[in-house]
Protein backbone atom coordinates (compact mmCIF):
# COMPACT_ATOMS: atom_id res chain seq x y z
CA UNK A 1 0.00 0.00 0.00
CA UNK A 2 2.53 2.10 1.06
CA UNK A 3 4.78 1.86 -2.17
CA UNK A 4 1.88 2.07 -4.11
CA UNK A 5 1.29 5.59 -2.75
CA UNK A 6 5.24 6.02 -3.62
CA UNK A 7 4.86 5.28 -6.69
CA UNK A 8 2.25 7.56 -7.55
CA UNK A 9 3.65 10.63 -5.82
CA UNK A 10 6.03 9.75 -7.81
CA UNK A 11 4.75 9.34 -11.06
CA UNK A 12 2.67 12.95 -9.88
CA UNK A 13 6.24 14.91 -9.43
CA UNK A 14 7.27 13.74 -12.62
CA UNK A 15 4.21 14.27 -14.23
CA UNK A 16 4.22 18.03 -12.82
CA UNK A 17 8.06 18.39 -13.31
CA UNK A 18 7.35 16.90 -17.22
CA UNK A 19 4.51 19.72 -17.82
CA UNK A 20 6.33 22.97 -15.76
CA UNK A 21 9.11 22.00 -18.87
CA UNK A 22 7.03 21.49 -21.33
CA UNK A 23 5.47 25.26 -19.91
CA UNK A 24 8.39 26.53 -19.96
CA UNK A 25 10.14 25.12 -23.03
CA UNK A 26 6.38 26.50 -24.91
CA UNK A 27 7.53 29.60 -22.67
CA UNK A 28 11.34 29.67 -23.81
CA UNK A 29 10.65 28.50 -27.39
CA UNK A 30 11.24 31.40 -30.39
CA UNK A 31 10.13 30.88 -33.74
CA UNK A 32 12.99 31.84 -36.33
CA UNK A 33 12.45 33.98 -38.84
CA UNK A 34 12.84 33.96 -42.63
CA UNK A 35 16.20 34.59 -44.21
CA UNK A 36 16.30 37.43 -46.88
CA UNK A 37 18.37 38.30 -49.54
CA UNK A 38 20.92 41.58 -48.12
CA UNK A 39 19.37 44.46 -49.35
CA UNK A 40 21.01 46.80 -51.42
CA UNK A 41 22.85 49.82 -50.57
CA UNK A 42 21.23 52.08 -52.48
CA UNK A 43 17.40 51.40 -50.92
CA UNK A 44 18.69 53.01 -47.79
CA UNK A 45 18.14 57.34 -47.99
CA UNK A 46 21.83 58.71 -47.12
CA UNK A 47 20.45 60.51 -44.53
CA UNK A 48 19.52 57.19 -42.75
CA UNK A 49 23.20 55.94 -42.80
CA UNK A 50 24.29 58.89 -41.16
CA UNK A 51 21.79 59.10 -38.78
CA UNK A 52 22.44 55.51 -38.24
CA UNK A 53 26.51 55.93 -38.08
CA UNK A 54 25.85 58.17 -35.14
CA UNK A 55 23.61 56.50 -33.49
CA UNK A 56 26.14 53.28 -33.62
CA UNK A 57 28.74 55.93 -32.34
CA UNK A 58 26.83 56.89 -29.09
CA UNK A 59 26.08 52.59 -28.88
CA UNK A 60 29.56 52.25 -29.56
CA UNK A 61 28.50 48.90 -30.80
CA UNK A 62 31.84 48.78 -32.43
CA UNK A 63 33.54 47.85 -29.39
CA UNK A 64 31.96 44.86 -28.30
CA UNK A 65 31.16 43.37 -31.53
CA UNK A 66 35.19 43.88 -32.81
CA UNK A 67 37.76 42.07 -31.37
CA UNK A 68 41.55 43.19 -31.27
CA UNK A 69 43.14 44.24 -34.50
CA UNK A 70 40.24 42.30 -36.08
CA UNK A 71 37.89 43.70 -38.69
CA UNK A 72 35.10 46.03 -37.33
CA UNK A 73 31.70 44.85 -36.70
CA UNK A 74 32.76 40.94 -36.95
CA UNK A 75 32.67 40.10 -33.58
CA UNK A 76 35.05 37.83 -31.77
CA UNK A 77 35.91 39.71 -28.62
CA UNK A 78 35.78 37.95 -25.67
CA UNK A 79 33.41 39.64 -22.91
CA UNK A 80 34.58 38.10 -19.15
CA UNK A 81 31.31 38.38 -17.10
CA UNK A 82 30.83 36.74 -13.84
CA UNK A 83 29.30 33.65 -15.59
CA UNK A 84 31.92 32.98 -18.02
CA UNK A 85 33.05 34.15 -21.57
CA UNK A 86 31.24 35.39 -23.95
CA UNK A 87 32.38 36.03 -27.61
CA UNK A 88 30.53 38.41 -29.14
CA UNK A 89 29.19 38.14 -32.90
CA UNK A 90 29.66 38.73 -36.49
CA UNK A 91 26.85 41.71 -37.45
CA UNK A 92 28.38 42.94 -40.62
CA UNK A 93 26.49 41.82 -43.41
CA UNK A 94 28.23 38.72 -44.36
CA UNK A 95 24.95 36.34 -44.89
CA UNK A 96 26.75 33.13 -43.74
CA UNK A 97 28.66 34.40 -40.64
CA UNK A 98 27.23 37.73 -39.90
CA UNK A 99 23.57 39.40 -40.35
CA UNK A 100 23.46 40.18 -44.15
CA UNK A 101 20.31 37.65 -44.20
CA UNK A 102 18.37 39.15 -41.56
CA UNK A 103 15.35 41.07 -41.87
CA UNK A 104 14.69 44.48 -40.62
CA UNK A 105 12.22 42.81 -38.19
CA UNK A 106 14.64 40.12 -37.48
CA UNK A 107 17.08 42.72 -36.41
CA UNK A 108 14.74 44.70 -34.30
CA UNK A 109 13.69 41.73 -32.29
CA UNK A 110 17.25 41.19 -31.55
CA UNK A 111 17.38 44.69 -30.13
CA UNK A 112 14.27 44.77 -28.38
CA UNK A 113 13.93 40.80 -27.10
CA UNK A 114 17.39 39.93 -27.42
CA UNK A 115 16.37 36.60 -30.01
CA UNK A 116 18.62 35.68 -32.51
CA UNK A 117 17.19 35.64 -36.36
CA UNK A 118 17.42 31.93 -35.68
CA UNK A 119 15.25 31.94 -32.67
CA UNK A 120 18.01 31.37 -30.43
CA UNK A 121 18.38 33.46 -27.72
CA UNK A 122 20.72 36.16 -26.90
CA UNK A 123 22.88 36.73 -23.74
CA UNK A 124 21.79 40.07 -21.93
CA UNK A 125 25.71 41.34 -22.81
CA UNK A 126 23.88 42.43 -25.42
CA UNK A 127 21.97 45.84 -23.49
CA UNK A 128 18.70 44.78 -25.40
CA UNK A 129 17.03 46.09 -21.18
CA UNK A 130 18.34 49.48 -23.15
CA UNK A 131 17.75 48.80 -26.04
CA UNK A 132 14.31 48.18 -25.61
CA UNK A 133 13.64 52.07 -25.23
CA UNK A 134 14.96 53.12 -28.57
CA UNK A 135 12.29 54.10 -31.31
CA UNK A 136 11.54 51.99 -34.02
CA UNK A 137 13.16 55.02 -36.94
CA UNK A 138 16.49 54.86 -34.24
CA UNK A 139 16.72 50.90 -34.90
CA UNK A 140 16.04 51.05 -38.35
CA UNK A 141 18.37 53.39 -39.22
CA UNK A 142 21.32 51.37 -37.26
CA UNK A 143 20.00 48.61 -39.02
CA UNK A 144 20.61 50.67 -42.66
CA UNK A 145 23.86 51.53 -41.33
CA UNK A 146 25.21 47.84 -39.85
CA UNK A 147 23.71 46.55 -43.41
CA UNK A 148 25.86 48.89 -45.68
CA UNK A 149 29.34 47.85 -43.91
CA UNK A 150 31.95 45.59 -45.10
CA UNK A 151 30.69 42.15 -45.00
CA UNK A 152 33.78 39.55 -42.96
CA UNK A 153 33.56 36.08 -42.49
CA UNK A 154 33.73 35.38 -38.85
CA UNK A 155 31.87 32.47 -37.33
CA UNK A 156 30.90 33.02 -33.85
CA UNK A 157 33.72 31.40 -31.47
CA UNK A 158 31.95 29.17 -28.85
CA UNK A 159 31.43 30.88 -25.42
CA UNK A 160 32.58 29.76 -22.07
CA UNK A 161 30.12 29.59 -19.71
CA UNK A 162 29.63 28.30 -16.37
CA UNK A 163 26.96 25.12 -16.20
CA UNK A 164 24.17 25.29 -17.18
CA UNK A 165 24.23 28.09 -18.64
CA UNK A 166 25.25 27.50 -21.91
CA UNK A 167 21.30 26.44 -22.03
CA UNK A 168 19.93 29.19 -23.98
CA UNK A 169 16.40 28.65 -23.29
CA UNK A 170 16.89 29.65 -19.48
CA UNK A 171 17.55 33.10 -20.91
CA UNK A 172 13.74 33.14 -20.91
CA UNK A 173 13.28 32.91 -17.40
CA UNK A 174 16.05 36.30 -16.55
CA UNK A 175 13.93 37.99 -19.53
CA UNK A 176 10.42 37.07 -17.63
CA UNK A 177 12.15 38.68 -14.89
CA UNK A 178 13.88 41.33 -15.60
CA UNK A 179 12.91 42.03 -19.08
CA UNK A 180 10.51 45.01 -19.11
CA UNK A 181 11.35 48.07 -20.51
CA UNK A 182 9.17 50.31 -22.70
CA UNK A 183 10.10 52.61 -25.33
CA UNK A 184 11.08 55.72 -24.16
CA UNK A 185 8.76 58.28 -23.35
CA UNK A 186 10.12 61.96 -22.53
CA UNK A 187 9.14 63.48 -19.00
CA UNK A 188 6.88 67.15 -19.41
CA UNK A 189 8.86 68.84 -16.58
CA UNK A 190 12.21 68.46 -18.15
CA UNK A 191 13.38 70.33 -20.97
CA UNK A 192 13.97 68.98 -24.39
CA UNK A 193 17.84 68.61 -24.33
CA UNK A 194 17.48 66.84 -21.21
CA UNK A 195 14.64 64.06 -22.80
CA UNK A 196 17.06 63.81 -25.68
CA UNK A 197 20.16 63.17 -23.32
CA UNK A 198 18.20 60.61 -21.48
CA UNK A 199 16.92 59.21 -24.22
CA UNK A 200 20.10 58.41 -25.66
CA UNK A 201 21.97 57.75 -22.08
CA UNK A 202 19.14 55.20 -21.13
CA UNK A 203 18.63 53.73 -24.71
CA UNK A 204 21.34 52.95 -26.98
CA UNK A 205 24.41 54.49 -24.38
CA UNK A 206 23.65 52.11 -21.70
CA UNK A 207 25.43 54.62 -19.66
CA UNK A 208 24.03 52.66 -16.55
CA UNK A 209 25.17 48.56 -17.70
CA UNK A 210 28.60 49.83 -16.36
CA UNK A 211 27.32 52.91 -13.67
CA UNK A 212 24.42 50.74 -12.11
CA UNK A 213 25.14 47.66 -9.63
CA UNK A 214 24.09 44.41 -10.87
CA UNK A 215 22.34 41.66 -8.43
CA UNK A 216 23.15 38.21 -8.55
CA UNK A 217 21.29 37.21 -11.76
CA UNK A 218 23.44 39.78 -13.65
CA UNK A 219 20.56 42.48 -13.87
CA UNK A 220 20.97 45.70 -13.11
CA UNK A 221 19.70 47.57 -10.07
CA UNK A 222 17.41 50.11 -10.28
CA UNK A 223 15.61 52.63 -8.36
CA UNK A 224 17.63 54.25 -5.79
CA UNK A 225 20.60 52.08 -6.78
CA UNK A 226 20.73 52.97 -10.02
CA UNK A 227 23.94 54.77 -11.66
CA UNK A 228 25.52 54.09 -8.02
CA UNK A 229 28.10 52.83 -9.20
CA UNK A 230 29.42 49.06 -11.19
CA UNK A 231 32.43 47.43 -12.48
CA UNK A 232 33.16 47.04 -15.81
CA UNK A 233 36.45 44.47 -16.81
CA UNK A 234 38.30 45.14 -13.74
CA UNK A 235 37.75 49.04 -13.37
CA UNK A 236 35.37 50.53 -11.34
CA UNK A 237 32.82 52.60 -13.48
CA UNK A 238 32.16 55.32 -10.13
CA UNK A 239 28.95 56.20 -9.05
CA UNK A 240 26.81 59.24 -11.11
CA UNK A 241 24.34 59.80 -8.58
CA UNK A 242 24.23 61.57 -5.29
CA UNK A 243 26.72 59.19 -3.79
CA UNK A 244 29.27 60.19 -6.47
CA UNK A 245 32.80 60.29 -5.02
CA UNK A 246 34.76 63.20 -7.18
CA UNK A 247 35.82 66.10 -5.14
CA UNK A 248 34.24 68.34 -7.66
CA UNK A 249 30.53 68.03 -9.00
CA UNK A 250 30.31 67.29 -12.61
CA UNK A 251 28.67 69.85 -14.22
CA UNK A 252 27.29 69.51 -18.07
CA UNK A 253 30.27 71.43 -19.06
CA UNK A 254 32.81 69.48 -17.74
CA UNK A 255 31.24 66.69 -18.67
CA UNK A 256 31.01 67.24 -21.96
CA UNK A 257 34.43 68.41 -21.99
CA UNK A 258 35.31 64.78 -20.44
CA UNK A 259 33.43 62.74 -23.14
CA UNK A 260 34.28 64.58 -26.53
CA UNK A 261 37.95 64.62 -25.30
CA UNK A 262 38.56 62.22 -22.84
CA UNK A 263 39.59 64.16 -20.01
CA UNK A 264 38.48 67.21 -17.70
CA UNK A 265 40.51 69.51 -15.79
CA UNK A 266 38.58 68.23 -12.33
CA UNK A 267 38.06 64.60 -12.66
CA UNK A 268 40.61 62.97 -14.30
CA UNK A 269 40.50 61.18 -17.92
CA UNK A 270 38.76 58.02 -19.34
CA UNK A 271 40.85 55.09 -18.84
CA UNK A 272 39.95 51.39 -19.26
CA UNK A 273 36.26 50.20 -20.50
CA UNK A 274 35.38 54.01 -20.83
CA UNK A 275 37.99 54.88 -23.66
CA UNK A 276 36.33 53.45 -26.11
CA UNK A 277 33.31 55.33 -24.95
CA UNK A 278 35.07 58.73 -25.23
CA UNK A 279 36.22 57.26 -28.31
CA UNK A 280 32.82 57.07 -30.00
CA UNK A 281 31.39 60.01 -28.48
CA UNK A 282 34.46 62.08 -29.87
CA UNK A 283 33.02 62.06 -33.36
CA UNK A 284 28.90 61.68 -32.39
CA UNK A 285 27.28 64.80 -32.85
CA UNK A 286 27.99 67.50 -30.78
CA UNK A 287 24.26 68.56 -29.69
CA UNK A 288 23.79 64.69 -28.72
CA UNK A 289 26.89 64.85 -26.66
CA UNK A 290 26.13 67.81 -24.96
CA UNK A 291 22.60 66.59 -24.34
CA UNK A 292 24.02 63.14 -22.87
CA UNK A 293 26.31 65.67 -20.53
CA UNK A 294 23.17 67.48 -19.60
CA UNK A 295 21.08 64.23 -18.15
CA UNK A 296 24.12 62.31 -16.46
CA UNK A 297 25.25 65.79 -14.43
CA UNK A 298 21.78 65.98 -13.42
CA UNK A 299 21.73 62.64 -11.79
CA UNK A 300 24.04 63.93 -9.01
CA UNK A 301 22.74 67.57 -8.59
CA UNK A 302 21.64 66.67 -5.15
CA UNK A 303 24.77 66.63 -4.19
CA UNK A 304 26.75 70.03 -4.57
CA UNK A 305 27.36 70.35 -0.42
CA UNK A 306 28.29 66.70 -0.09
CA UNK A 307 31.65 66.93 -2.17
CA UNK A 308 34.61 65.92 -0.23
CA UNK A 309 37.47 68.88 0.27
CA UNK A 310 40.00 68.51 -2.53
CA UNK A 311 43.38 67.19 -0.64
CA UNK A 312 46.91 67.96 -0.82
CA UNK A 313 49.39 66.80 2.20
CA UNK A 314 52.38 66.01 0.76
CA UNK A 315 54.55 66.45 4.20
CA UNK A 316 52.38 64.16 5.76
CA UNK A 317 51.58 61.31 3.04
CA UNK A 318 55.73 61.73 3.19
CA UNK A 319 56.19 61.28 6.80
CA UNK A 320 53.45 58.52 6.59
CA UNK A 321 55.06 56.61 3.42
CA UNK A 322 58.39 57.12 2.64
CA UNK A 323 59.01 54.77 -0.10
CA UNK A 324 55.94 55.52 -1.63
CA UNK A 325 57.00 59.44 -1.26
CA UNK A 326 60.19 58.10 -3.41
CA UNK A 327 58.40 56.44 -6.25
CA UNK A 328 56.50 59.48 -6.44
CA UNK A 329 59.23 61.60 -7.03
CA UNK A 330 61.10 59.59 -9.19
CA UNK A 331 58.30 57.93 -11.56
CA UNK A 332 55.31 60.50 -11.58
CA UNK A 333 56.68 63.69 -10.43
CA UNK A 334 57.65 64.93 -13.84
CA UNK A 335 53.98 65.18 -14.95
CA UNK A 336 51.77 65.33 -11.34
CA UNK A 337 53.27 67.50 -9.37
CA UNK A 338 52.37 71.01 -9.24
CA UNK A 339 54.44 72.80 -11.76
CA UNK A 340 55.04 69.89 -14.30
CA UNK A 341 54.73 70.70 -17.82
CA UNK A 342 51.56 68.95 -17.86
CA UNK A 343 50.01 70.67 -15.48
CA UNK A 344 50.10 74.00 -17.39
CA UNK A 345 47.82 72.42 -19.95
CA UNK A 346 44.63 72.21 -17.64
CA UNK A 347 45.20 68.66 -16.67
CA UNK A 348 43.52 67.13 -13.42
CA UNK A 349 45.77 67.69 -10.18
CA UNK A 350 45.89 64.38 -8.59
CA UNK A 351 43.65 66.26 -5.97
CA UNK A 352 40.72 66.07 -8.20
CA UNK A 353 41.40 62.74 -9.99
CA UNK A 354 38.10 60.79 -8.82
CA UNK A 355 40.35 57.43 -8.85
CA UNK A 356 42.20 58.26 -6.16
CA UNK A 357 38.59 58.96 -4.27
CA UNK A 358 37.21 55.60 -4.75
CA UNK A 359 36.25 53.25 -2.15
CA UNK A 360 38.27 50.64 -4.01
CA UNK A 361 42.07 50.73 -5.60
CA UNK A 362 41.22 49.46 -8.67
CA UNK A 363 41.23 51.83 -11.20
CA UNK A 364 44.46 53.65 -9.52
CA UNK A 365 46.49 50.64 -9.79
CA UNK A 366 45.38 49.66 -13.05
CA UNK A 367 45.95 53.20 -13.99
CA UNK A 368 49.75 52.77 -12.21
CA UNK A 369 50.42 48.74 -13.97
CA UNK A 370 48.66 49.20 -17.42
CA UNK A 371 49.15 53.29 -18.21
CA UNK A 372 46.13 55.11 -19.94
CA UNK A 373 45.62 54.75 -23.36
CA UNK A 374 44.59 58.18 -25.48
CA UNK A 375 40.99 56.96 -26.38
CA UNK A 376 40.81 60.30 -29.44
CA UNK A 377 43.78 59.51 -30.83
CA UNK A 378 47.59 60.68 -30.01
CA UNK A 379 46.64 64.12 -28.72
CA UNK A 380 44.56 62.52 -25.67
CA UNK A 381 45.46 62.21 -22.76
CA UNK A 382 47.91 59.69 -21.89
CA UNK A 383 50.51 58.11 -19.45
CA UNK A 384 52.81 55.03 -19.35
CA UNK A 385 52.30 51.86 -18.11
CA UNK A 386 54.66 50.96 -15.00
CA UNK A 387 54.19 47.22 -15.12
CA UNK A 388 57.88 46.41 -16.23
CA UNK A 389 59.52 48.84 -13.46
CA UNK A 390 57.88 48.53 -10.31
CA UNK A 391 56.90 45.52 -8.68
CA UNK A 392 53.96 44.84 -6.89
CA UNK A 393 55.26 45.80 -3.43
CA UNK A 394 56.01 49.06 -5.32
CA UNK A 395 52.75 49.97 -6.55
CA UNK A 396 51.40 49.46 -2.99
CA UNK A 397 53.31 51.83 -1.75
CA UNK A 398 52.63 54.39 -4.61
CA UNK A 399 49.18 53.84 -4.20
CA UNK A 400 48.75 54.12 -0.57
CA UNK A 401 51.08 57.14 -0.75
CA UNK A 402 48.97 58.66 -3.72
CA UNK A 403 45.48 57.92 -0.87
CA UNK A 404 47.12 59.21 1.97
CA UNK A 405 48.36 62.97 -0.21
CA UNK A 406 45.43 63.45 -2.37
CA UNK A 407 42.32 62.03 -0.47
CA UNK A 408 40.77 62.49 3.05
CA UNK A 409 38.97 58.44 2.60
CA UNK A 410 40.57 55.92 4.38
CA UNK A 411 43.34 54.12 3.41
CA UNK A 412 43.44 51.73 0.80
CA UNK A 413 44.18 47.72 1.84
CA UNK A 414 45.34 44.57 0.31
CA UNK A 415 47.19 46.72 -1.96
CA UNK A 416 49.72 44.05 -3.16
CA UNK A 417 47.23 41.40 -3.95
CA UNK A 418 45.41 44.34 -6.40
CA UNK A 419 48.80 44.70 -8.09
CA UNK A 420 49.18 41.26 -8.49
CA UNK A 421 45.70 40.36 -9.88
CA UNK A 422 45.89 42.89 -12.25
CA UNK A 423 49.53 42.08 -13.18
CA UNK A 424 47.76 38.64 -13.93
CA UNK A 425 45.53 39.49 -16.45
CA UNK A 426 48.57 41.54 -18.43
CA UNK A 427 49.32 40.14 -21.50
CA UNK A 428 52.01 42.38 -22.86
CA UNK A 429 55.79 42.93 -22.27
CA UNK B 1 72.08 56.89 0.67
CA UNK B 2 73.80 53.62 -1.40
CA UNK B 3 71.36 51.96 -4.02
CA UNK B 4 73.18 48.27 -5.70
CA UNK B 5 71.88 48.03 -9.56
CA UNK B 6 73.29 45.50 -11.46
CA UNK B 7 73.42 46.32 -14.91
CA UNK B 8 74.75 44.21 -17.95
CA UNK B 9 75.95 41.69 -15.29
CA UNK B 10 77.73 43.88 -12.96
CA UNK B 11 76.75 44.81 -9.84
CA UNK B 12 77.48 49.49 -8.86
CA UNK B 13 76.91 50.43 -5.53
CA UNK B 14 75.96 53.89 -5.99
CA UNK B 15 75.46 56.86 -3.36
CA UNK B 16 72.63 58.35 -4.52
CA UNK B 17 69.08 59.78 -3.90
CA UNK B 18 66.56 56.50 -4.60
CA UNK B 19 64.43 58.84 -6.48
CA UNK B 20 66.44 59.52 -9.50
CA UNK B 21 65.70 58.54 -12.54
CA UNK B 22 67.42 55.53 -13.54
CA UNK B 23 68.45 57.36 -16.98
CA UNK B 24 70.47 59.87 -15.11
CA UNK B 25 72.26 57.13 -12.76
CA UNK B 26 73.52 54.94 -16.44
CA UNK B 27 74.50 58.28 -18.41
CA UNK B 28 75.87 60.51 -15.56
CA UNK B 29 77.28 57.99 -12.77
CA UNK B 30 78.13 54.77 -15.27
CA UNK B 31 78.85 56.70 -18.39
CA UNK B 32 76.58 54.53 -20.32
CA UNK B 33 75.37 57.08 -22.81
CA UNK B 34 73.22 54.42 -25.51
CA UNK B 35 70.05 55.32 -23.44
CA UNK B 36 69.01 58.77 -24.82
CA UNK B 37 66.67 61.68 -22.59
CA UNK B 38 63.65 62.41 -25.06
CA UNK B 39 61.35 63.77 -23.61
CA UNK B 40 60.95 62.61 -20.03
CA UNK B 41 57.92 61.57 -19.92
CA UNK B 42 57.62 57.65 -20.82
CA UNK B 43 56.24 59.49 -24.51
CA UNK B 44 58.68 58.59 -26.89
CA UNK B 45 60.78 55.47 -26.19
CA UNK B 46 64.39 57.07 -26.31
CA UNK B 47 65.46 56.07 -23.02
CA UNK B 48 64.40 52.64 -22.92
CA UNK B 49 66.31 49.63 -21.13
CA UNK B 50 65.58 46.25 -19.78
CA UNK B 51 64.47 45.58 -16.16
CA UNK B 52 64.60 41.92 -15.82
CA UNK B 53 63.75 41.41 -19.33
CA UNK B 54 61.01 43.66 -20.07
CA UNK B 55 61.55 46.84 -21.80
CA UNK B 56 60.69 50.29 -19.16
CA UNK B 57 61.29 53.93 -19.91
CA UNK B 58 64.30 54.51 -17.47
CA UNK B 59 63.62 58.20 -17.57
CA UNK B 60 60.11 57.31 -14.94
CA UNK B 61 61.96 54.71 -13.27
CA UNK B 62 63.24 55.98 -10.19
CA UNK B 63 66.60 54.18 -9.41
CA UNK B 64 65.88 52.83 -6.26
CA UNK B 65 63.09 50.89 -7.02
CA UNK B 66 65.41 48.71 -9.10
CA UNK B 67 67.64 47.87 -6.35
CA UNK B 68 68.63 44.05 -7.12
CA UNK B 69 66.66 43.65 -9.79
CA UNK B 70 68.58 43.01 -13.69
CA UNK B 71 69.00 45.86 -16.30
CA UNK B 72 70.35 45.78 -19.70
CA UNK B 73 71.04 48.68 -22.04
CA UNK B 74 72.06 48.34 -25.48
CA UNK B 75 75.44 48.60 -24.24
CA UNK B 76 74.67 44.85 -23.13
CA UNK B 77 73.43 43.74 -26.79
CA UNK B 78 77.07 44.17 -28.26
CA UNK B 79 80.14 46.83 -28.92
CA UNK B 80 81.24 48.46 -32.32
CA UNK B 81 83.59 45.90 -32.55
CA UNK B 82 81.18 42.85 -31.75
CA UNK B 83 77.64 44.14 -32.59
CA UNK B 84 74.35 41.89 -31.43
CA UNK B 85 72.73 40.25 -34.06
CA UNK B 86 70.00 42.71 -33.90
CA UNK B 87 72.38 45.42 -34.07
CA UNK B 88 73.79 44.09 -36.86
CA UNK B 89 70.11 44.25 -38.59
CA UNK B 90 70.13 47.75 -38.05
CA UNK B 91 72.83 48.64 -39.36
CA UNK B 92 72.45 46.42 -42.65
CA UNK B 93 69.21 48.36 -42.72
CA UNK B 94 70.83 51.81 -42.31
CA UNK B 95 67.94 52.22 -39.50
CA UNK B 96 69.36 54.89 -37.91
CA UNK B 97 69.37 58.65 -39.03
CA UNK B 98 70.13 60.80 -36.30
CA UNK B 99 70.23 58.06 -34.02
CA UNK B 100 68.74 59.47 -31.41
CA UNK B 101 66.08 56.90 -30.87
CA UNK B 102 67.93 53.74 -32.34
CA UNK B 103 69.43 52.27 -28.50
CA UNK B 104 65.44 52.69 -27.04
CA UNK B 105 64.30 51.10 -30.97
CA UNK B 106 67.11 48.51 -30.28
CA UNK B 107 65.98 47.38 -26.71
CA UNK B 108 62.24 47.91 -27.04
CA UNK B 109 63.09 45.01 -30.47
CA UNK B 110 65.31 42.87 -28.60
CA UNK B 111 62.62 42.58 -25.59
CA UNK B 112 60.31 40.64 -28.60
CA UNK B 113 62.57 38.82 -29.77
CA UNK B 114 63.48 37.36 -26.39
CA UNK B 115 60.04 36.38 -26.12
CA UNK B 116 59.10 35.67 -29.55
CA UNK B 117 61.91 34.71 -31.68
CA UNK B 118 59.45 34.84 -34.70
CA UNK B 119 57.09 37.52 -34.59
CA UNK B 120 54.56 38.33 -37.36
CA UNK B 121 54.26 42.10 -38.98
CA UNK B 122 50.99 42.58 -36.92
CA UNK B 123 53.25 41.59 -33.54
CA UNK B 124 56.08 43.55 -34.69
CA UNK B 125 54.18 46.50 -35.28
CA UNK B 126 52.17 46.56 -31.92
CA UNK B 127 55.26 45.89 -29.96
CA UNK B 128 57.43 48.97 -31.65
CA UNK B 129 54.33 51.23 -31.10
CA UNK B 130 55.81 53.24 -28.58
CA UNK B 131 59.04 54.28 -29.29
CA UNK B 132 58.96 56.90 -31.50
CA UNK B 133 61.94 58.22 -34.36
CA UNK B 134 61.60 62.10 -35.14
CA UNK B 135 63.64 61.37 -38.65
CA UNK B 136 60.63 59.05 -39.68
CA UNK B 137 62.82 55.81 -40.49
CA UNK B 138 59.75 53.53 -38.56
CA UNK B 139 60.09 51.73 -41.93
CA UNK B 140 63.74 50.84 -41.80
CA UNK B 141 63.80 50.21 -38.20
CA UNK B 142 60.53 47.60 -39.28
CA UNK B 143 62.65 46.23 -41.74
CA UNK B 144 66.04 45.88 -39.69
CA UNK B 145 63.82 44.05 -36.89
CA UNK B 146 62.63 41.40 -39.95
CA UNK B 147 66.24 41.27 -41.08
CA UNK B 148 66.84 40.07 -37.59
CA UNK B 149 64.60 37.46 -37.29
CA UNK B 150 65.49 35.98 -40.78
CA UNK B 151 69.53 35.86 -39.74
CA UNK B 152 68.66 34.33 -36.54
CA UNK B 153 66.49 31.45 -38.32
CA UNK B 154 69.52 31.61 -40.81
CA UNK B 155 71.97 30.77 -38.41
CA UNK B 156 69.78 28.28 -36.76
CA UNK B 157 69.48 26.22 -40.30
CA UNK B 158 73.37 26.17 -40.63
CA UNK B 159 73.62 24.53 -37.31
CA UNK B 160 71.15 22.00 -37.93
CA UNK B 161 72.51 21.66 -41.28
CA UNK B 162 75.92 20.80 -39.77
CA UNK B 163 76.93 17.05 -39.81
Amino acid sequence: MKRIRWTGWLTGGALVCFVGLGAFLGIAHRSGLPAVPLPKADTFPAEMLSHGAALAAIGDCIVCHTADGGVAYAGGRALATPFGTLYSTNITPDPETGIGNWSKEAFKRAMRDGVSRDGRHLYPALPYDHYRQVHDGDIDAIYAFLMTRQAASAPAKTNELIFPLGFRPLLAGWKLLFLHQEVFTPRPDRDAEWNRGAYLAEGLGHCSGCHSPRNIAGAEKTGSDAYSGGVAEGWVAPALNGSSPSTVRWTADNLFTYLRTGVDGHHGAAAGPMGPVVHGLSRAPEADVRAIATYIASLSADRASKAPAAADRAAEASRANPAGATLFAGACAGCHEGGAPMMTEGRPGLSTVTALQLDRPDNAVRAILQGIHAPTGPAGPAMPPFAASLTDKQVADLAAYLRSRFSDRPAWTALETAAATVRKEESQP
Amino acid sequence: MTVTITVNGTDHTLDVDPATPLLYVLRDDLELNGAKYGCGLGQCGACTVHIDGKPAFSCLTPVGAVAGRRIRTVEGLGSTQAPGLLQQAFETEQAAQCGYCIAGMLMRAQALLDRNPDPDEAQIRAHMQTNLCRCGTHMRILRAIRRAVAMRKGIQAAQEARP
